[in-house]
């Protein structure tokens, strides 16, 4: 074939794009693709292709949705992770000339693949999970406002988190740090793939989060039962609310910067160029307009978590309700203010540093209120020790720390000292880790009986648990003390032999945590394997308080035979206080949305089109293109999106769990 | 709402709706649609933001006074205020469930969208010509992208009054389609706002420079 | 926010797509208006009428913001009822987040410029 052909075929694919050259990532593709096969091999075997097409992928059913956002979450944890070891190792071994076994444009990518990981498809996927599974339980609602949106928004999501890995075996992965600064980020500077991938990850990931949080917004404003006002929800529905609120006032800010990233890169406009007029400092002000809403996304609803895992097992009504929402509607509002504080060195002068140092000091109060909340929720409680209540307790304890480091970086003239110092890097991972993460297990602990009818396993659990904590404060603390002395962060060798003991010090300290990771995937497996003995059929294994309790584990397709009634802050603590007898006859029909494969095939056209625009291939992107708006155009030709389940159906699933908990008791 | 047990007499917490009505289809679409429209907003902003801090980096090259010719603007500010009325057309003749009259607004409302486009591209294509072109300067980097996604926004729009005119055509008046012809109302009177920003801020001021 | 209770939901039955109805003279009134505030900043600034530029500015973005609020009423049939307020909730929140990073931007942007690009005040030719 000519040249040009190929050129036109595979853009600037060949065969050195693939990492031959790279023995790790050699290695790692064959771990992956033995992997991969057996996987492929086995769901053939068993016959499970069309099970899962029907039942998970093509699904709108919130329930399945918000799981299958957990396990991408869990997977992506582990690539996200394998690259957080491969850090530590790297800093612990290049000491005394010795270059440690990452090459600089390995490294280099590692670390910016590390954190577009870790927050965009773990920690958001989590979070997500969480609030799609949870939030329609809890305000007694059958589905989300856009079953289908929801799909759809989900495999948006997988494809950019396919984009990611894919980058890890085709081409490369962007070379620029996490957001990717201009005019590193820039076709000059930058000339490979690496940004391309990072900017069409996230703008296809991007969309849907945008669409699953309007999706969110509507079903919690519109789809609550009777009863339930609005200073009755839930706190984890409040802080989900107030977190689907940051998305789509933060998300279309990234998808924009994004996009003039790529026009810059693609078109050769000069938004971002240090020529022509161009400002780089533009992009670092825009993406944190962005970027500072979204670490409270990811920590809004994990305080929300918290707020239900104390009070439940408390045993008492979560203390200061209201001062609980308004603290958490306060920080939604405040999160906008503050986005001058990851770049007071730029320059801005004194006037604008400290209004946003005041700005960021200020968020630390209503902060604090919540902290104040949650202490007084187990002030004079019946304490039980479980583990949604462990992690909660660990989150209280290491959240202050880093919430205290916080604050001491809002101030202007500190923050020179500390800027891009591992004082950073350890705040932000005390507060992602012991915030976000922490409330993810927390979260999971606590309504996994929920989804699965039975426990996890507490021994496994509470390994994870200890590893995790212990592993977090020895991979941490270091990094504070070398950080104070000075170690700015993304440093791959260095001179200094005095600072290795601290490396080596956290570097164990993330193994310890790699044990925590591999406790709670056995936890999983030996919950799974003893899920008899774990078994729970009362549907409210926790003596709970909100209405996600009040139906079985796992809930029914419809949730709710009949729509619950509220007439206070804990629901189902209330119907359980009062008497409330579950209903056995009178069950009718229900109207349903039906599943469609809708979403997953628009999701892969719109990954297709990223990888085409990645590679230069413009055909494939335009091909993806046109088939995505002709599929998008196609789907609204269908009205019969609904179905009803028949009453007959709903009188058997409920019957049988009449038969369940008679059993029980 | 029909209640399981009597509340009123008994007095007895009622905790379940024994007789419910689905939410209507559609229920949150015009909220859902409402909270799309302002992300988009903030899509502009940013786009405003970019124009607003850039928008005076001419690099030694074309300035807004060189370029706009404000007479081209008022037309086009016309036909797009036009297509804003005439869609308004179309919405009550379809509460008036008139389908034929719908259908003629439709395309009239599409024809003066079309005619936006084409005197947008118009300009667009002259002033590349001249060599203003978004690579030229921070400026014009700035403008092509903010009056462009705009334009952008309008294509989608017109393809999208494509579709519902042949859904109309094919299903007539269903509440399903009233739901999409509102909600592409809102769309299309939402870009109207915008413009009346872009050619405040965008072609006025950038003149008046 | 409190509000928005029982009541509410007793009103779910009835498909309440949360507008304002439409009328001709509704419509007729927007156009009207919006042509008028639209001719004006274009004759002010074509025209060259008022004495300094600055005016000039002020008055035509505060025709702006005028035609935006006609727009919104009589095209978007904004009303502080549509949706139990959460229409109107959810403007004035991005209205509130478009100030912000707009303002905000220009604010930083300035002062970052002034301070770290003393470039710009050589190439900006105007």
């Amino acid at each position: 074939m000519s040249p040009d052909l190929l050129k036109f075929i595979f853009g600037r694919l060949g065969i050195d794009s693939l990492p031959f050259h790279e023995p790790i990532l050699v290695g790692t593709f064959v771990m992956v693709a033995l992997g991969g096969v057996t996987l492929l091999a086995g769901l053939t075997y068993f016959r499970l292709w069309g099970y899962l097409w029907r039942e998970w992928f093509t699904t709108v059913d919130h329930k399945r949705i918000g799981i299958m956002y957990m396990i991408l979450g869990i997977v992506m944890l582990l690539r996200g992770f394998a690259d957080a070891l491969m850090m530590r190792a790297q800093q612990a071994l290049a000491f005394n000339g010795s270059e440690g076994f990452l090459p600089a444009h390995h490294y280099d990518q590692v670390f910016t693949a590390h954190g577009v990981i870790m927050i965009f498809f773990v920690a958001m996927p989590l979070v997500t999970g969480l609030m799609n599974y949870v939030v329609p339980l809890q305000i007694g609602a059958r589905d989300v406002s856009f079953p289908f949106l929801n799909n759809f928004s989900f495999w948006m999501t997988v494809g950019g988190a396919v984009l990611v890995m894919a980058s890890l075996f085709i081409g490369e992965f962007a070379r620029t740090g996490w957001l990717a600064y201009p005019p590193l980020s820039n076709i000059g500077y930058s000339p490979d793939v690496g940004v391309d991938y990072y900017i069409w990850a996230l703008q296809v990931a991007g969309v849907g989060t945008t669409l699953s949080g309007i999706n969110l917004i509507c079903t919690i404003v519109k789809l609550r039962c009777p009863g339930m006002t609005m200073m009755r929800m839930p706190v984890f529905t409040w802080t989900s609310l107030c977190t689907n609120i940051l998305i789509v006032a933060s998300f279309p800010v990234l998808t924009v910067v994004l996009a003039l990233l790529s026009l810059d890169r693609y078109v050769g406009t000069n938004f971002f160029t240090n020529d022509f007029g161009g400002s780089p400092m533009m992009y670092v002000n825009l993406i944190w307009i962005w970027g500072h809403p979204e670490v409270y996304i990811l920590v809004l609803p994990a305080f929300g978590i918290f707020s239900e895992v104390t009070s439940t097992f408390s045993g008492k009504r979560l203390f200061g309700y209201t001062s609980m929402v308004y603290a958490t509607v306060v920080i939604t509002i405040l999160s906008y203010l503050v986005w001058l504080h990851h770049f007071f060195t730029m320059g801005s002068g004194a006037s604008v540093n400290s209004f946003f140092g005041i700005t960021t000091m200020i968020i630390s109060i209503p902060t604090g209120a919540k902290m104040f909340n949650w202490l007084f929720t187990m002030y004079r409680g019946r304490i039980r020790y479980e583990l949604p209540m462990m992690w909660t307790i660990a989150f209280m304890l290491t959240f202050v720390i880093g919430g205290m480091t916080g604050v001491l970086l809002a101030v202007p003239p500190a923050d020179f000292v500390l800027h891009n110092s591992l004082f950073l890097i350890a705040h932000f991972h005390n507060v992602i880790i012991g915030g976000v993460v922490f409330g993810a297990f927390a979260g999971i602990n606590y309504w996994f009986p929920k989804a699965f009818g039975f426990k996890l396993d507490p021994f496994w659990g509470k390994m994870s648990f200890w590893f995790w904590v212990t592993g977090f404060y020895m991979a941490f603390m270091p990094l504070y003390v070398l950080g104070l002395m000075g170690v700015t962060r993304r440093l791959r060798v260095f001179d200094d032999p005095s600072l290795q003991i601290w490396f080596v010090i956290a570097a164990i300290g993330a193994g310890l945590v790699f044990l925590g990771i591999l406790s709670m995937l056995m936890q999983f497996a030996v919950s799974f394997l003893k899920r008899e003995q774990l078994k729970d059929v009362t549907g409210d294994p926790w003596d709970a308080r909100t209405l996600e309790w009040a139906t079985s584990s796992p809930p029914p397709d419809y949730n709710f035979a009949f729509t619950p009634v509220v007439h206070d802050n804990d629901a189902w603590w209330d119907m359980k206080k009062r008497g409330y007898q579950r209903p056995l006859m009178g069950f009718k029909s229900i109207h349903m949305p039906r599943s469609t494969g809708t979403g997953i095939i628009l999701a892969g056209f719109a990954t297709a089109m990223g990888f085409g625009l990645i590679w230069y291939m413009w055909w494939l992107a335009a091909l993806s293109f046109v088939a995505m708006l002709a599929v998008g155009i196609g789907h609204t030709f269908n009205y019969h999106r609904d179905f009803d389940i028949p009453a007959d159906d709903v009188i058997r699933t409920e019957d049988s769990r009449t038969k369940l908990l008679a059993g029980a008791k | 709402m029909t209640v399981a047990v009597n509340p009123a007499q008994t007095g007895e917490p009622v905790f379940y709706l024994a007789d419910e009505h689905p939410h209507p289809e559609g229920y949150s679409t015009s909220l859902g649609f409402w909270i799309y429209l302002m992300s988009d907003c903030l899509i502009f902003a940013m786009l405003f933001a970019a124009f607003g801090v850039l928008g005076a980096n001419y690099a030694a090259g074309p300035a807004p006074k060189d370029l706009f010719d404000l007479n081209l603007v008022a037309v086009n500010t016309s036909m797009l205020l036009l297509s804003s009325i005439t869609y308004g057309f179309a919405m009550l003749t379809m509460q008036q469930n008139k389908i034929a009259q719908t259908q003629m607004w439709l395309l009239i409302t599409g024809l003066f969208g079309a005619a936006f486009i084409g005197i947008e591209l118009t300009e667009f294509a002259h002033m590349i010509h001249e060599g203003a072109t978004p690579q030229r300067s921070a400026f014009l980097s700035a403008f092509f992208t903010l009056v462009g996604t705009h334009g952008l926004h309008v294509s989608c729009g017109l393809i999208w009054l494509v579709t519902l005119m042949v859904q109309v055509w094919r299903f007539g008046l269903i509440e399903a389609n009233r739901r999409r012809l509102m909600c592409l109302s809102m769309f299309w009177h939402f870009l109207d706002v915008v413009w009346i920003g872009v050619f405040t801020f965008v072609y006025l001021l950038g003149v008046l420079r | 926010m409190s509000t928005d209770t029982h009541a509410a939901h007793a009103g779910d039955h009835h498909h309440d797509d949360g507008h304002a109805q439409s009328t001709f003279s509704g419509y007729m009134l927007g156009f009207v208006l919006s042509v008028v505030l639209t001719a004006i900043p274009f004759w002010l600034v074509m025209s060259g009428t008022l004495p300094s530029k600055q005016i000039t500015a002020l008055v035509i973005m505060a025709f702006a913001v005028v035609q935006i609020v006609v727009h919104m009423i009589y095209f978007l049939h904004m009303s502080p009822k549509s949706e139990n307020g959460w229409s109107m909730m959810a403007l004035i929140f991005t209205i509130v987040m478009v100030v912000i990073a707009l303002s905000g931007s220009l604010w930083v942007m300035n002062h970052l410029n002034s301070n770290m690009m003393p470039i710009h005040e050589m190439t900006g030719m105007k």
